[in-house]
This record gives structure tokens, sequence and C-alpha cells, in this order.
């Protein structure tokens, strides 16, 4: 799809980091997950730390189980029956599955945004963004108008909502859903933000808008952010893991490491071979 | 939990809401679990408390049903039970002819005027046909005991109004059909407008811009095409017609023996059940448990049997 | 690509297209037009007709007692006094029961079969709920006359009665054929469609939705009940509106189970009558200005179930028209 010049342009634009993300604060870390659908690998053999306030990006063609490894990490499988995680996740010094936090409460540490938006479109606008405040409890009228506030400023949203909070979510583009969305995630404020294609039902603009978010955000969560588009990965993100699908038809992860690096010089041949459009 | 708040520097709200966020949920969080778990498991319950009596009554169905089928039951005319002899009862022969017949005669005219109106209702976008169709609607709704009152008043003694005269024909089986056929019209009707709805624009708009004129298309192409559709919905409106009783109380006339001249008194399946379960004879009440097996059996099969076909010619279609 | 191949049908009809092509216009299809509008206005007529018939047939009853037909209060056949009251309130009465158990238990069923129940079973108990919707309602009857009437004769009532000390509306001797009993053969007639059609509504409320409202820390039930059900209200009052309907018009079945007494009944366990029921079981030996009597209770039937399906048909426009459930 794109030739190696045009990566190394694109990566050249990312250029201003200083180092390597993991040198930072650790977030998330996995150890050794993999996950199974009724004994069916998806997604195996994962190990890489997930740097704090930075953006990680996980990329790899379809079937990598890149979308599976992102929904273990807010235990989203735990709906499906026959679905099993192994490995450890820690968020912290928390393993989120072996019986360290409920997954209810865990949700409200590590939020989601998905790939079409989601918003609830029986509720106004304000009430989507302090639904996840509403669920946990607080009724607090100013603690919630503040958070919504700080929310949708967070979202880029306020400019173009603020007058009409009690419309309904649905009147909003699918642009604006999006990023009604993710300050719907905001709102109850986690420590990581797990995105999963955010922009691919979106239109360029409304893609290019999330983009220019995300680097705002990083001061806020540390951000998770599964996707297609190469040049995305490498215009947003600070680390960049690439995923594989396996002879087994399990998905595996190839190479975890700074997005410059990855897309100039990665150590594995293959990571070489997909960004340069040779397969996915 | 980090608190991440430095020393001199004022407290950072993002933070301090996180915090606030996750001592409230955490607080929270046991009373929540409970009141869910409690809920679900009320929902659960309910679900169960609603089997009970739908299980209850297929289990009396059988046990009580299945021991009366035997040759005679299907094949011997109604016997009358006498106080000395309460248990001659003979068969239901007349009951099984007569639902046959009425319900045959029901569906021959239903059954065209329905796909046909169906089809109307599909292509029109007329005041006409949204009227149509919400007539259509209310009257799959009405009770069918109105019916069985519209099929007497215009069959069974006749119209003699205004100066216009028709001749009554009495108690027969052509007054069951009448309202059972009425009833069936718009339930084909709505059902096969579904059906025709769902073949693909591109498809009508293919056949239309190689010049063929509607009727053509929808000949050779929107009919075949939602066929599967259709005739789930004529087997699904028959097995709704088989177990109407209402319509049929009272202009069929219940004879004992069997006729296959619609023109004369008939008997029927359900009207059977009806008459034997309010009977004094106890054997008869009992019988009624035959009769309503086999009802609901041929119910079952004739509902089943059409999404399984339609199901099968789908595939096979692929 | 067409997902659904038209292939041999339109090959056959090919050279015919290519003959009419010149023709082509949509006026020129008379013969088409004639058929549907043929056969549409033969079923609006018969409508037409069914609705004059029945309020024809009323029209000696109104000259005979005018609007006290709604509002008297003696329905006596041997007096030729026709007031509908009690029968009215009979009507009311039974639906009102069979909906008390009907709503919780029937939406707590669908919540239970989208959310809780796992694949199989969940697929098999969907296909049971629309098998038994369309069991015919002679059926329920039967069941209830010859099952559950000895039962609530002999255990079921004078419980009742005993545990609530005998007060108002639990007193009067069981009679087992009462006004409790038609209720509750009701609701069991009904519960089917109501978890049918609820389950549809339920079940279109997008997953994303779901798990989009867990991912911000909501446990199961606030998703259901604050995303879920609001999603499906619709759909929901629509299926009890429908099931109102049905209920209010169902007679066999009552009239299996109710005992058939026009009078106001003085607690569950008396006998009462219902519109349809009466209709049903006075039809037959009636006098002609009976019969007309009759004929009122049917237009005052007939108003009653329309409005009452009329709005619930819009609130579940947006589904699927199932037959076999409504």
């Amino acid at each position: 799809m794109t030739e190696r010049s045009t990566m190394v342009t694109v990566s050249a634009e990312v250029a201003g980091q200083e180092g390597d993300p993991r040198s930072g604060q650790i977030s998330m870390r996995c150890d050794d997950v993999a996950v199974k659908f009724n004994g069916r690998t998806a997604i195996r053999d994962v190990n890489f730390d997930i740097p704090k306030n930075k953006v990680t990006a996980l990329i790899g063609p379809s079937g990598s189980g890149k979308t599976t490894l992102l929904r273990a990490m807010n235990r989203l499988h735990d709906l499906t029956k026959g679905a099993v995680v192994s490995g450890s996740i820690r968020l912290g010094d928390t393993d989120i599955y072996k019986g360290g936090i409920p997954a209810t409460l865990l949700r409200t540490r590590v939020g989601m945004v998905f790939q079409r938006p989601n918003p609830f479109p029986t509720m106004s606008i304000y009430d989507n963004v302090v639904s996840g405040l509403r669920f946990n409890g607080i009724r607090n009228r100013a603690v919630l108008q503040e958070a919504a506030e700080s929310a949708l400023i967070a979202a880029a949203l306020w400019d173009s909502v603020s007058n009409r909070m009690k419309a309904h979510a649905s009147t909003l583009s699918g642009g604006e859903q999006q990023r009604l969305c993710i300050a719907r995630a905001l709102a109850v404020e986690p420590e990581v933000l797990l995105m999963d294609e955010p922009t691919s039902s979106l239109d360029p603009i409304s893609m290019r808008l999330i983009e220019e978010l995300l680097d705002e955000l990083k001061s806020r969560v540390t951000i998770i952010i599964v996707t297609h588009n190469m040049q995305q990965a490498a215009r947003v993100s600070d680390l960049c893991a690439f995923f594989l699908m396996g002879n087994d038809r399990a998905g595996e992860q190839i190479e975890v490491a700074p997005t410059k690096k990855l897309f100039s010089e990665p150590d594995d041949p293959r990571t070489l071979d997909y960004i340069q459009g040779r397969f996915g | 939990m980090t608190t991440g708040v430095i020393e001199g520097l004022p407290p950072d709200p993002i933070l301090e809401r996180r915090e606030m966020v996750q001592r409230v949920a955490r607080k929270t969080l046991d009373r929540r679990i409970l009141v869910s778990k409690g809920m679900i498991g009320l929902c659960g319950i309910a679900l169960l408390v609603g089997l009970v009596p739908l299980f209850a009554i297929l289990y009396s169905l059988v046990a009580k049903g299945v021991h009366w089928w035997s040759l005679d039951f299907f094949t011997k005319t109604p016997q009358f039970p006498s106080l000395l002899d309460p248990n001659q009862i003979g068969g239901i022969s007349n009951a099984i002819v007569g639902s046959l017949v009425i319900d045959g005669i029901a569906a021959l005219f239903a059954i065209p005027i329905g796909i046909v109106a169906g089809l109307f209702l599909a292509e029109s976008t007329s005041k006409f046909a949204s009227l149509l169709r919400t007539t259509a609607e209310i009257m799959t709704g009405l009770p069918s005991i109105l019916l069985g009152i519209f099929a007497y008043q215009m069959i069974v003694i006749g119209f003699d109004q205004w100066g216009i005269k028709l001749p009554g024909i009495g108690f027969s089986g052509i007054a069951g059909s009448f309202a059972i056929g009425i009833l069936m019209i718009p339930i084909i009707m709505k059902a096969s407008e579904t059906a025709l709805r769902g073949v693909p624009n591109t498809i009508r708009e293919a056949g239309l811009a190689l010049g063929a004129r509607r009727g053509v298309v929808a000949r050779r192409v929107i009919i075949p095409t939602a066929a599967p559709g259709l005739i789930t919905a004529v087997l699904l409106a028959f097995s709704r017609a088989v177990g109407e009783t209402a319509p049929i109380l009272w202009v069929i006339g219940a004879s004992t023996v069997v006729a296959w001249n619609p023109k004369k008194e008939m008997a029927s399946m359900p009207l059977q059940i009806f008459q034997s379960a309010t009977s004094p004879y106890v054997s008869l009440r009992e019988e009624a448990w035959g009769i309503a097996l086999l009802l609901v059996v041929v119910v079952l099969i004739v509902n089943l049997g059409s999404r399984l076909f339609a199901a099968w010619l789908q595939r096979e279609r692929r | 690509m067409p997902e659904v191949p038209t292939s041999p049908s339109v090959a056959m009809s090919n050279p015919l297209l290519t003959e009419n092509s010149k023709s082509f216009s949509v006026k020129s299809d008379w013969a088409h037009w004639s058929v549907l509008y043929g056969a549409s206005g033969l079923f609006a007529l018969i409508c037409a007709v069914f609705l004059i018939s029945i309020i024809v047939s009323s029209i000696p009853a109104w000259h005979h007692s005018g609007l006290s037909i709604i509002y008297g209060r003696v329905w006596s056949q041997g007096s030729n006094s026709f007031g509908a009251l009690p029968i009215i309130a009979g009507t009311l009465a039974t639906t009102a029961i069979a909906l008390f158990f009907a709503i919780p238990i029937g939406i707590g069923s669908a919540l239970a079969i989208v959310h809780v129940v796992p694949g199989r079973l969940r697929v098999f108990l969907s296909s049971l709920v629309e098998l038994l919707a369309a069991v015919p309602s002679v059926v329920y009857g039967l069941w209830g006359l010859l099952v559950l009437a000895p039962w609530f004769e002999h255990t079921v009532e004078p419980d009742l009665a005993n545990i609530t000390g005998h007060r108002f509306p639990f007193q009067a001797p069981p009679e087992g054929v009462s006004l409790l009993l038609a209720g509750c053969v009701l609701f069991i007639m009904i519960l089917p469609m109501i978890v049918a059609l609820s389950r549809d509504a339920i079940s279109i409320v997008a997953h994303d939705q779901f798990e989009g409202a867990l991912s911000v820390g909501a446990t199961k039930w606030q998703v259901i009940r604050k995303v879920v059900l609001p999603g499906a209200r619709n759909g929901i009052v629509g299926a009890v509106t429908l099931a109102t309907a049905r209920a209010l018009g169902e007679t066999v079945a009552v009239a299996m189970v109710i005992g058939l007494n026009p009078l106001f009944p003085p607690s569950l366990f008396a006998t009462a009558s219902t519109l349809a029921s009466t209709i049903a079981l006075q039809f037959q030996d009636a006098t002609p200005l009976q019969v007309a009597a009759l004929g009122a209770l049917a237009l005052i039937l007939m108003t009653m179930t329309a409005v009452v399906n009329w709005f619930g048909r819009r609130l579940v426009r947006g589904l699927a028209f199932r037959v076999g459930v409504i």
C-alpha cells in the first residue's frame, strides 16, 4: 500500500521524540499473555511494557490479534463464553486477572473507545458524558458538571456542544459522536485509555482532529491504540508493537520498538516487509 | 495508587477527580454488584416461572392425550356416551375432515388475495396503500369472535337490508371457511409485504431497466425471489387459522358425521375440543386431550415445517 | 454483488424483456395494477362490509336501550335488560390480572433469554417461546378448565383466602372457575407473545452500546437498566400493548374458565364475564333483539381492541412483523 520512501518521510515527522519511551514509568505490563476462544488461540506470547503517559500503537494485519489483546486489557472478554486469558496483565502492581481487582472497578481505571462511535442514543449529550460517573455512584451535581466540562474540553467538543448539552447524542455528526465517546471515557478519569481503531469509521477531517487530540491527551492518560493505518501509527504513537498471524493462525508479537526505530530500522525482517506493504 | 501531588504546587484537579472517582466507585461497588446479581437473578427466576406453566401444558397434552390416539380415534365418528356405556365415544374423523375442508377452502381464497394485496402494499406508495396497511394491521388484532358474528350474519342467515337480498346458506362449512379466510387475508398480506420488501431494490431495478413492465418484473423476478418468505407467510397464517375456534363457534353447525360437502353442517377439531371439554361426560372431557394433542401437533408441524422449509429453500438457492 | 441470485428467472424472461423494451413505462402496465387494485379493493370491501354489518346488527339494541348499554349495571337476556358495565368491568379486570403477572415475568424472561442464558439455550428458548405463541387458545382453555380449575378450587384460592384473612378481594367461597383463573389463563396465553416481541426489541439494542457502558464501569444490571431498557422501550411497550389487545379480545379460553356470570364480581374467586365470552356463549340461543345487544357488545369490543391495537402497532413498527406471534 505504501512505498518505503513515504514511510521514511512520515517517520521523520515524529523525530521530535528523544530516546526510548520505555525509559520512564510503566503503566501496564504484559507477561506471556495469550487469549484463547474455546481452545483456539487468538494471540499468544505477548510480552511488553506500556509506558505511562505515552501513546502505544498496536499494529499488524487482520487476524493478528491486536483487538483481542486490547480487549483483554479491560477484561471485555469476560462477557464471551469460552474466552480464556492466560499469563499476566498488570496495571501498576495489580494483576488484573488474578483476583487483584473486580472487572467493574478495573474498567473505570482502563477506559475504552470503540471502532464505531457508540454513544447511548436515548441519553442527552450531557448524560452521555457523565454516565460513567453516575454508574459509579457519583451524584453530586457540581462534580458531574465540572467533570463533564473538563472531559468535553479535553475531547475538543466543548465549544460545539456547550450550548446544547440537553440535545440527544444522535444529533451529533459521526466525528463528534466519537469525540463524545472519548469524553465519556475520560470523564471517569481513567489511567489508561484503550482505543480500538477509533478513526476507521470517520472521514479524514474527523480523523485528523482525533489524532491531534491524542497528543494533548497524553499528559492525562496513557493511550493504547489499535490501528490498521500505519501512517496513523507513525504520526501519533511513541511506542509501536507489531503483531502477525503465525502459521497456526494465532497472532503473535513480532517486535516492539520506539515508533521511529520500528518504521526506519526494524530488527525483524517481517516488520520491514509489512511496513513496506509486502503483505497485510 | 499514585497521588502525584507534589509539595508546593497547586493540586491537579484531574488527579483529584481520579482519586475521588476511584474512592466512590470502590465504596459503592459491593452494593452495585449485589443489586446487579439480584436483579439478574430475578430475571432468571422470571424465566423459570414463565416456563413452568408452558411446560406443564405441553406435559398435560402428551400425558393425557397420547393414549387416545388409535386407529379408531382417527377413523370413526363420534358415538354418544350413554349412562349405560359412558366410555362409548368413538373417534373424531368428522372433525379431522371438517378442519381439512373448512381450512382448505379458506386458504384457497385467502392466499391469492393476501399475496396480491401484499404485493400492492409493497409496491404502491399511495394513500390507499397506507390506509390499507393500517386496516390490515388492525384486522389481525381484532378478536376473531367478531368474524364469527360476521359470517353468521352474511352466510348463515343471509343479508336482507336496503333491498339487497342474499339468501343464507345456513350452518355450513362454507360459513366457517368465510370467517377463517377473512382472518387469514390480513396476516398473509402483512407477512408477504415484509417478504416482498425484502427483495433488494437492485434486483427490481435491474428488471425495470431492461425494459420489463412492472407486472413482468413482479411475476418473474420479485415473487420467485421472495418465495421462501411467502411460503412461510402462508403456512404460518394457516397454522394460526387451523387452531381458531371463536369464528366457527356457531356457524358450522357441529355435525357428528363425516361431511365432505362444504354446504352442509360440519365439525372441526378446535370446536370439538371446546364442546368435549365443556361436556358433562368425563370420558368426553378426557378425550378433548387427544384432539388437543393432535391439533397442537398439526399446528407445530406446520409452524416449524414452514420455518425449516424456508431456511432450506434459502440455502438451496445460494 | 447481489445476495440473492435470480439468474434462472431473469434469463428465461430476457427475450420477452427486449421485445417490450420500447413500451417501457409504468402507465402501460394497467393490467398489473388492476390485478393489484382488484385484490386490495376486495379486501377493503370485505373490511367495510364487516364494519357496517357489526354496526347495523347492533342498531336495534341501541334503539331499545340507548347508551345505557354502556353504563347500565344489569345484563339479563331473559328480561331484555342490556347493561354491559359489569361485563366491561370483567373484561378490564381479567386483562389487568393477566398484565399484572405477564409484564414483570415477560420482560424479565426476555432479558434473561437475551442477556443471561448461554447461546445454545437461547436459541432453543427463543424458538420454544415462538412455538408456544402459536398454540391455539382453545388448548390453553382446556388446560385451564381441566387442570388449573380444580387446583385453584382446592388449593390456590382457599390458601390465598386464608393468608389474606378473607379480606377483599380474596373472600367468598373458592369456585375454581373464576375471575382469577380467567386472568391467569390469559396471563399464560399472552406471556409467549410478550416474551417474543420484547426479546426482539431488547436484542436489537446494539451490543457495542452494551460494551460502551461496561467500559465506563457499569455493572451488568446498570447497563440493562440505563441503556438496554431505554433503547428497547418502544418495542416493549408495543409488545405489552399488543398483548393487551389480545387479552381484551380473547374468547374461547376465557369462555371456558370464567363461569359467565354478568355481575360485578365481588371477589377474585367469583365467576364473572367478559365481552368476548358473553358473545360466544349467548349468541346461539339469542332472540333477534338479544343478537342486536350482543352486536352492541361486539362493537364496544371492536372499538376497544382496535384502538389499543393501533397504538401498539405504531410502537412495534420498527420490528419485523411476526406471524404466529401477533
